[in-house]
Order: C-alpha cells, then sequence, then structure tokens
C-alpha cells in the first residue's frame, strides 16, 4: 500500500517560500491569489500491514520524524494498490 | 576541562570547536562519533556546525536520532553542559533539549557575515565571563536561523529569562534592521531552564582568535572553562 503524506506549516509559521511565489504569481496577472503556502508532499510504500495498525504506525512516524509539530501539521491518506 | 565534540556525518565545524578546545583553552578535547554509546567523560558536549545527515527533511530531523544522542540526552536531564551551534542548535531543538525551532530565514537567503548579539544574561556557564549587556560581533553561516516558537512559549522563555542572546547593532539596539533572519523577539541563543544547555545560531567557534580577525567569539568557551572550574571547586 502506498500513503501520502502530506506536511504543512502551521497557520502562525511565517512561510518566506510562500510569500515570494504568491508575489510571483500577482506579477503573472493572477491577482486573485491571496496566499500561497508551501509544504512537502512524501509518498510511503508500506507493506505486510492491515491498515489500521499502517495509519497507527504512520500517524507515529509523522509525530517523531516526518514533521516537527511545533512548526508543521502533517495528513496522510493511505491507497491499496 | 574535557569536551566531547559530536561528529555527524556532515558536521563541518567539528574541527574548528576542537582547536578551540584543545589549542586555545588548552584544554582536552576529543571527538565522538554520532553512532558512539557513550560520551567518553566529556565534561561539555559541543554539537558542531555543519549539515548533519545532509539536513534532509528538516535541519537536524535525522541527526536527532544518531545513537550518541541518547546519552547527550541523558546528560543534559542530569544538569551536563551540552552547547549547540548553528546545526548543533537545530538538532537541540528537533530533540526537544531546547524550546521552539529553527525555519528558513525570512529573507529566503543563506547569510554568511559578521554580525552583533547582545548578552542578555550573565548567570549562564556560556556568559560567566560576559556581562549582561555585552555586545559581540560574531559571524553566522545559515540558511534555517529563524527562531519560531509559538506566542505562549515565547513568554515563558522571556519570563524564565531563557533569551541568552538577541541580535543587535553595533551599539546594543535591537530593531528590525539589525535581525538578520526574522528571528521572533530577535533570539540568536536561548538555554533550557537549568542553563546547562544552550543554542546558539552564531559561530563562536569562527571568532575565537586575532588571526581569524576577531576573537570575541572566544569569550564564550572562556565562560564554559571558567564555570565549569567554578562548579569544581564548590564540589570540592
Amino acid at each position: 500500500m502506498k500513503a501520502r503524506v502530506y506536511v504543512t506549516f502551521k497557520r502562525g509559521v511565517l512561510d518566506p517560500q510562500g510569500k515570494a511565489v504568491c508575489s510571483s504569481l500577482h506579477q503573472l496577472g493572477y491577482r486573485e491569489v491571496t496566499d500561497v503556502r508551501i509544504g512537502k508532499f512524501m509518498e510511503v510504500t508500506l507493506g505486510g500491514l492491515p491498515r489500521q495498525e499502517a495509519e497507527k504506525r504512520l500517524r507515529a512516524m509523522c509525530e517523531k520524524l516526518l514533521a516537527n509539530t511545533v512548526i508543521e501539521d502533517y495528513r496522510f491518506d493511505i491507497q491499496e494498490e | 576541562m574535557k569536551f566531547g565534540i559530536v561528529v555527524f556525518p556532515g558536521s563541518n565545524c567539528d574541527h574548528d570547536v576542537y582547536h578551540v578546545a584543545k589549542h586555545l583553552l588548552g584544554q582536552e578535547a576529543s571527538f565522538l562519533w554520532h553512532k558512539d554509546a557513550s560520551l567518553g567523560g566529556a565534561d561539555c558536549v559541543v554539537l558542531p556546525g555543519g549539515f548533519a545527515h545532509g539536513d534532509y527533511l528538516r535541519c537536524g530531523a535525522m541527526a536527532r536520532f544518531s545513537p550518541i544522542m541518547k546519552p547527550v540526552e541523558e546528560f543534559a536531564r542530569r544538569g551536563g553542559l551540552v552547547f549547540g551551534i548553528c546545526n548543533g542548535f537545530q538538532i537541540l531543538t528537533e530533540a526537544g533539549l531546547l524550546p521552539g525551532a529553527l525555519v528558513r530565514n525570512a529573507g529566503l537567503q543563506y547569510i554568511c557575515r559578521d554580525l552583533y548579539v547582545r548578552v542578555e544574561r550573565q548567570d549562564t556557564p556560556y556568559t560567566a565571563r560576559l556581562k549582561a549587556g555585552t555586545i559581540l560581533k560574531i559571524p553566522v553561516g545559515h540558511g534555517e536561523g529563524c527562531y519560531y516558537a509559538p506566542e505562549e512559549v515565547l513568554r515563558n522563555l522571556e519570563e524564565k529569562r531563557q533569551v541568552v542572546f538577541r541580535y543587535c547593532d553595533a551599539a546594543g539596539s535591537v530593531n528590525a534592521e539589525s535581525n538578520p533572519n526574522g528571528s521572533l523577539r530577535a533570539i540568536a541563543g536561548v538555554c533550557n531552564e537549568g542553563g546547562n544547555v544552550l543554542g546558539l545560531m552564531p559561530h563562536p567557534d569562527r571568532s575565537a582568535e586575532e588571526i581569524l580577525g576577531n576573537a570575541q567569539g572566544r569569550k564564550i568557551f572562556e565562560s564554559i572553562l571558567h564555570a565549569w572550574q567554578q562548579a569544581r571547586r564548590t564540589r570540592i
């Protein structure tokens, strides 16, 4: 199975990359853009686990390593292959 | 006094710190490989600057799980001196030994230049030879040095006087222009509640002798030695 993990900055954490991209979009004429936040996307392939167990272990992976919960939020979805 | 300098794959200021401890302070110094299980009797553990584990994922994210970090954490909890410089500071926050996090510089650029920091308190082992209000010129070299912590954590840090160094200008004034990377409350260095663990973004190791054009950073290392000697005297 494959898990797609999304890690994003918490609200309130400055994201200067997102700000720079936002202003680039403005310069390209996309004035409707009011904010851009840049995060991380990870594809994690795992095998041999029932779905519930996989979810539990993925949560632990995010808490321990994949995200720094001081500054980041995470979410994931799991796709059976 | 015995300094233990942790070497992660990607550390690049380990030899700078070794040189300061061994040749400038005249103390014992040894390298500790990140896979070591013990601190080899070190009185002060230094996590040096660099790019531990390539800074992959986040700076310090993987280094904090290196085997050496277990004895480092125990040592820190027992009140041992643990000093993280630059990347070492990032590792200490990832490990939860210091509050907050270091994120991308507000200006997005890697900054490598001399700047000024103000000593906020003298009663830590790292500032024992520096009066509060002292201004030090020290270089920085980082891309992710913007100190962030939630507002309540910042308030708590200030209440407990854990901000040890703040970015300032040559006259000691803290303002937007003197803050190189957008750090909240201009924080350049924080300690834990006990004061025995310090994280500092600027590099005193790169400014510890005249031949480098700047010896002001040396006072921080001299403070560590002085504080250790004082503590030993009271133990005896």
